[in-house]
């Protein structure tokens, strides 16, 4: 029993990773004001950037590189459409989706021909499992040693970043310079611009953090996770990540819960897949698929607290009114 | 930067032409880049959508689909809402039209299925967008959010329904019975002599939506409703102290829009497929966004982008036939440029016609 929960527990965290990064990604870009629903897009591009990288190079850090870049300029095409000419965030986001979907499949097969996909990875351009230290010699204390040595110990490098980056998000957010400004200009962009703060270039840093973060979180699928790149491959992960932004109410803490939460869902979906529960009877694994929307619609519905999002998301700042 | 500083002709026609060459200049590069020939693919893609019958028949038959998608979001455009829930409005669409045509298919002929599978698929689509737009107006959440959230739960329930309960006994495949003639509605070949469209499947719900968006027409520009949800999209606080029901407007409208978004099943489902099947919508739903936005969310607009979004898949369709380099993917890409340039970049070329256009109409005036 114990051993199973382990288990469920360690395939948890490498299933919200991912999400983590994403939702961390949102969260710096909506605190500034800037929706941003192509967390989907962005992710797609920096997987398959960081597969076929890591696949020429047989490098995973220059594929780290390549797919941070190429979800940086996915970012600053939004950031351009939705901060420089004010245009609409949700469609902007949205043209993003299609355009990381259509792209990687196309340039891919022209690449790789192999049907959109690139190829296996070499050895050394995946990202191995980091074993800590002791984890082995303390594998047979009860209780805390499992836990040490199957659940903390033995992932790789970006789930570790993953988990570093909720503390730092929060300081950044809540303790530096930076982040007041970034908040303030997501509430009231107004006087943020009163007081002397260029509104454009505090949105375009946003949405280039939110750049390098789905880039991180992209290239965990190809070159962490899995072993190269596959077509579609982030398969909604961006809008379960959106969802947990919202269910965590734009929190860097909460965040985290809400991802370990869908990664949860997600691992136990995993599991039961055709079991029993007592009591209960088969539960169908399209459920588990569909829960974290379900919840986060209760949520919004305000039946779990109530999610304010900042006040200015969403609206293009027009500087003067003529 | 505001409307009214250009003359109409540039707002409506000119800006719309110039954000469309754009994308496609980009597209053109996209080609290069994968070591083809744009030119030559852009003559593919325009004699395999216009340059035969079949052709022509399949470009109809997917700009069927884009005028209902497409109309769903301009309607919502109208009251200032974002309906991105398209996508699973039809899906759960295709549920009401699979049940009318499942129960009667057996025993009447098409035209007495029809108005049961029409209005299926309109109550089925308006009531999945039902709870957004109910939350919207009572709950304050935002309605595009929850309509994302909505087409995840649709492809997870439709996939439920699908695998488990609706399937056809003894299949493998995850979709239900072909309907018999009585759930088939009848191509445009079979009683539009004298016109040749080949295997294409446009049918009858191409004349459907046409009229369609005539309703909707009427309905947005010449009823009190339409009064009110113009109304209320302009400036929603002065539309509140003219009397105007917030909820009623956020409510009608979106089901209005669910109801145009789920009858897109009818040309799939009973059109076309014959039967209820996973993931027949793959996008049209967003796509209608694009559509919406082309169409400056005029039914006449919205037709004519329809077409030229039909034009793209089937000419698409051709290409990846002739070039197997130029993958269908191109197409996604496409899509995904024009929505950029005609949607979120739509004001790019503004500031520089404002100028041009105040440039040149300045010393007339002085002349004058």
């Amino acid at each position: 029993m114990f051993e199973t929960l382990i288990l469920i527990m360690d395939s948890t965290v490498r299933l919200s990773t991912p999400l983590l990064l994403a939702c961390l990604a949102g969260l710096y870009s909506e605190r500034s004001g800037v929706v941003d629903i192509g967390l989907e897009g962005k992710m797609l591009g920096a997987a398959f950037g960081a597969g076929a990288v890591a696949f020429v190079t047989g490098n995973a850090w220059l594929g780290l590189l390549a797919g941070i870049a190429v979800a940086i300029a996915l970012a600053l095409v939004h950031g351009f459409a939705s901060i420089t000419n004010r245009g609409n965030q949700i469609v902007s986001g949205v043209a993003i989706n299609f355009l990381a979907a259509g792209l990687t499949a196309l340039l891919g097969q022209t690449w790789f021909r192999q049907g959109g996909r690139t190829p296996p990875l070499p050895e050394g351009g995946r990202f191995g499992n980091i074993e800590l230290p002791f984890a082995d010699e303390v594998r047979d204390i009860p209780v805390l040693g499992g836990i040490y040595s199957e659940l903390l110990s033995g992932h790789n490098i970006l789930v570790y970043v993953a988990f570093l980056a909720v503390p730092v998000t929060w300081w950044i957010l809540f303790r530096t310079r930076f982040g007041l400004r970034l908040r303030a200009v997501g509430e009231n962009p107004a006087a943020v611009d009163t007081a002397g703060i260029s509104v454009v270039w505090l949105r375009y840093r946003a949405v280039i953090a939110c750049g390098i973060l789905t880039g991180i979180a992209g290239s965990y699928l190809s070159i962490a996770q899995s072993s190269g790149f596959i077509k579609d491959m982030t398969a909604g992960k961006g809008f379960i990540a959106l969802a947990a932004l919202i269910f965590a109410k734009w929190r860097p803490a909460n965040a985290m819960f809400a991802c370990l939460l869908f990664g949860f869902l997600d691992a136990v979906a995993i599991r039961l897949q055709g079991q029993e529960i007592p009591g209960v009877g088969e539960v169908p694994v399209q459920f588990f698929q569909a829960l974290p929307y379900i919840l986060t619609v209760i949520l919004l519905a305000g039946f779990i607290g109530k999610a304010i999002p900042p006040k200015a998301s969403g609206i293009p700042y027009l500087k003067e009114r003529t | 930067m505001s409307a009214g500083q250009l003359p109409r002709w540039v707002d409506f026609g000119l800006i719309p032409v110039l954000n469309l060459v754009a994308a496609f200049l980009v597209s053109g590069l996209v080609v290069l880049l994968i070591g083809e020939n744009p030119l030559e693919a852009v003559r593919i893609l325009l004699w395999g959508s216009l340059g035969f019958g079949e052709g022509i028949g399949f470009t109809l038959f997917y700009a069927t689909n884009f005028i209902f998608t497409g109309l769903a979001v301009a309607v919502a455009f109208h009251a200032g809402l974002f309906n991105i829930g398209g996508e699973g409005q039809a899906y759960i669409g295709g549920l009401g039209v699979a049940w009318a045509c499942l129960a009667f298919d057996h025993y009447v002929p098409w035209w007495v299925t029809m108005p049961f599978a029409l209005a299926g698929a309109a109550i089925m689509g308006a009531a999945w967008a039902f709870i957004p737009a109910w939350l919207q107006a009572k709950r304050g959440s935002h309605v595009v959010i929850t309509t994302i959230m909505f087409n995840f739960i649709a492809a997870a329930l439709m996939n439920y329904l699908l695998v488990n309960i609706m399937v056809k006994p003894g299949s493998m495949q995850p979709e239900t019975r072909t309907f018999e003639a009585g759930g088939r509605l009848p191509f445009l070949n079979d009683f539009m002599p004298g016109i040749d469209f080949g295997t294409a499947p446009v049918n009858l719900a191409l004349i459907i939506a046409l009229l369609a968006s005539l309703a909707v027409w009427l309905i947005v520009w010449r009823t009190r409703l339409g009064y009110e949800i113009r109304a209320f999209g302009a400036n929603a606080t002065a539309a509140v102290y003219a009397g105007i029901s917030p909820v009623r407007v956020i409510v009608v409208t979106m089901l209005i829009s669910g109801g145009l978004a789920g009858m897109m099943a009818i040309n799939e489902i009973m059109g076309s497929q014959h039967r209820l099947l996973l993931e027949f919508v793959t996008g049209y739903g967003f796509v209608g966004i694009a559509v919406a936005l082309m169409g400056r969310a005029h039914p006449v607009g919205i037709v004519l982008a329809a077409i030229l979004f039909g034009m793209l898949y089937q000419g698409g369709a051709e290409l990846s036939f002739e070039k197997p380099a130029i993958t269908r993917d191109m197409i996604i890409v496409i899509q995904g440029l024009v929505i950029l340039f005609a949607g979120a970049l739509e004001h790019m070329f503004r500031p520089a016609l404002v100028r041009f256009f105040t440039f040149s109409r300045t010393p007339a005036q002085q002349a004058g």
